[in-house]
């Protein structure tokens, strides 16, 4: 063993010696390893980041939330069927909501689209979600300005707004929009609260960020007709007390909508925790698929390794023939040429993560992403493994030379 | 105990559809601190019959014992350690490593005989006093002349302490003067009580030697000892 080791620690002093010999040659060789294991980190890294960023997202609509609605959100269910079902109405919810003991709140929710305007500043295509005062305790929405609208303004359907972050920012720029009116679609509308920058440009326009927050009422008043369908957002009193929770409201809800005791259920009770199953089977095969596109690119660095490990070798014949006429054995010719191709992908590797950490601190300005460390590990142990794999042949080659022969050639 | 004893050595080439018999039935022994030279024209098969003893190659029938060891049919690494320890190689064009210095050159047989680095500088040094180079001993072979590098092949061949030392036209790339320097060498060498086997096809080189064997087509023609065999005065 501890001649092994002995053995290995010459090799690599060799293999830096040849190295250092062909600098420019080992330079160019190990750019392609260089190149590979940064987009194989880059890519690792912003996989993280997507997944940091959904887990954000997420936890942003509430984590022990239920969502009653009309529609399954991930169903084999045919959709018309689905839409042919009774809506959910806020008759049904003034019910439940009666009814219903284990929530720590209960609201109704309706999203509508309309443009807002302020001055000659407007966003076209806003989301709107209308619900009452109750909502803001299903979040976990801070307030940058004012509040959520209270039970007053709620049940008087009072025309007043709370922003997301980045419609307020889009419309005020820097002025402050407290107490100032809005129009939605011409209505006017007076600011009592702004949210907090929430953070995640996963969720798209369901980012609170980009949400504009108004009474239910309002809703029903201007843009939608009394008996559409609403979501009752449920709140449970914490992650243990969810299933409680489902349990108790899949019961209320058959009762207020009057289901038989043979009758399937006409209404879904909605969990991120379906989102996050949907969205790992989606980012799962965009992972995979990112992951193999970048590790061609490793395999092209590491062809070019291999290439030029043969070449090496050739070039090197007579110095193998000398090698081996001094007492060089298979093995140790062969761990000098593997070492050799071990340094140069491992040092390839360091200078490509160096390199992925430089790149993904510009990637963080989009995505919310570091290097992680088990990143790091893996992307030594795979250029070490590219170093060996790809110098396996032409070290073979080497090892099984005909020492007389090597040593005739010119 | 002999230190080489070949019996009826043969090696066949296959070449196309012919045989070609580089050495038949060559049988001969050498016995220690011998200072043999074998001669003969090219084509005569020395240059075959040097691999065979360098157990650089083996041959196709026959057996050859190395100081007691039947090489004739070890394994390659089984070998390769034998020319570690046993053969010091000199060969025509010296066959130095170009990118490592005469130091490190010296050293390799060491390295690959797993000796710790304390006694290998120990014995590199030693090597490299002997044939008068350890101030040049971090010099690069094309920093040296050709006689320079002739003696740090030499070193390196002495280092290990074989039982043979097998030279290939050793002064065949070397001016007559450097030359005959390189054979008072040896000279000296022999003197110390090594074994010498010199392969040339020169005659007043093969004169420094006590023992001339001769080859012609593959079999021994003449196998004599010199009696007034040159011994090379010292050069200044």
């Amino acid at each position: 063993m501890r001649h092994h080791l002995f053995e290995w620690k010459e090799g690599l002093l060799i293999a830096l010696n040849a190295i250092r010999a062909n600098k420019a040659r080992s330079i160019l060789t190990t750019l392609g390893i260089v190149i590979g294991i940064c987009s194989v980190a880059l890519m690792a890294t912003a996989i993280n980041g997507i997944d940091k960023a959904f887990v954000e997202g997420i936890s942003s609509l509430g984590a022990d939330n239920l969502h009653i609605d009309k529609y399954a959100w991930f169903s084999d269910e045919d959709f018309f069927l689905m839409r042919n079902r009774k809506n959910v109405t806020m008759d049904q919810f003034e019910r439940f909501k009666k009814l219903a003991k284990l929530p720590l709140a209960v609201a109704p929710t309706i999203l509508t689209v309309h443009k807002v305007l302020y001055n000659d500043n407007y966003v076209e295509g806003t989301l709107m979600t209308g619900t009452t005062d109750e909502y803001v305790r299903t979040t976990n929405f801070n307030f940058g300005r004012g509040r959520f609208f209270s039970p007053v303004e709620s049940n008087g359907a009072r025309n007043v707004a709370v922003l997301g972050s980045a419609v307020a920012a889009h419309l005020f720029d820097k002025q402050d929009p407290l107490a100032k009116v809005v129009k939605i679609d011409g209505i006017p509308f007076r600011v009592v609260g702004v949210l907090e920058k929430q953070g995640s440009t996963l969720l798209g326009n369901f980012n609170p960020d980009n949400q504009v927050y108004i009474t239910i009422g309002t809703v029903f008043k201007y843009f939608k007709r009394n008996r559409d369908t609403v979501t009752i957002v449920v709140r449970a009193r914490s992650t243990e007390m969810i299933e409680a929770t489902k349990e108790e409201a899949l019961g209320l809800m058959r009762r207020v909508r009057g289901l038989m005791y043979d009758e399937k259920d006409d209404f879904a009770i909605n969990q991120q925790e379906g989102l996050t199953e949907n969205y790992n089977q989606v980012v799962g095969v965009i992972k995979l698929v990112g992951l193999f596109i970048t590790g061609l690119s490793l395999l092209v660095g590491a062809i070019g390794i291999m290439n030029i490990m043969f070449v090496s070798v050739k070039e090197r014949t007579r110095e193998i023939g000398i090698r081996k006429a001094i007492g060089a054995k298979k093995r140790t010719i062969m761990g000098q040429f593997l070492t050799e191709a071990a340094v140069i992908c491992l040092m390839g590797g360091l200078v490509g993560l160096l390199l992925a950490i430089l790149l993904s601190s510009i990637i963080n300005k989009f995505l919310p992403t570091s290097v992680q460390m088990n990143t790091v590990i893996l992307a030594i142990t795979i250029s070490l493994l590219t170093g060996i794999v790809s110098g396996l042949a032409p070290a073979w080659t080497a090892a099984k030379m005909d020492p007389v022969e090597a040593l005739r050639y010119e | 105990m002999n230190t080489i004893n070949l019996e009826n050595i043969s090696k066949v080439y296959q070449v196309g559809s012919e045989e070609v018999h580089a050495l038949a039935e060559v049988s001969l022994k050498i016995d220690p601190n011998e200072y043999v030279a074998i001669m003969g024209p090219s084509g005569s098969g020395k240059s075959t019959l040097m691999n065979i003893l360098g157990c650089l190659d083996t041959p196709t029938g026959g057996k050859y014992d190395l100081k007691g060891l039947d090489v004739s049919d070890m394994s390659d690494n089984q070998l390769a350690e034998v020319r570690n320890r046993e053969i010091g190689f000199v060969f025509q064009t010296f066959n130095l490593l170009p990118r490592a210095n005469a130091f490190h050159n010296v050293e390799l047989p060491l390295i690959y005989a797993g000796i710790p680095a304390s006694r290998r500088r120990e014995m590199t040094e030693t090597a490299l006093t002997s044939v008068g180079l350890k101030e040049r001993m971090l010099h690069k072979p094309s920093e040296l002349s050709g006689g320079q590098r002739q003696r740090v092949a030499i070193a390196r061949a002495l280092v290990i302490g074989p039982s043979i030392i097998l030279a290939d036209e050793p002064t065949g790339n070397l001016d007559s003067k450097t030359g005959e320097d390189i054979m008072v060498l040896f000279h000296e060498i022999y003197e110390q009580g090594n074994t010498i086997i010199l392969v040339t096809h020169e005659e007043y080189i093969a004169n420094h030697a006590k023992r001339v064997i001769r080859l012609l087509d593959g079999k021994v023609e003449s196998d004599k000892h010199v009696a007034n065999h040159t011994v090379p005065a010292r050069g200044k």
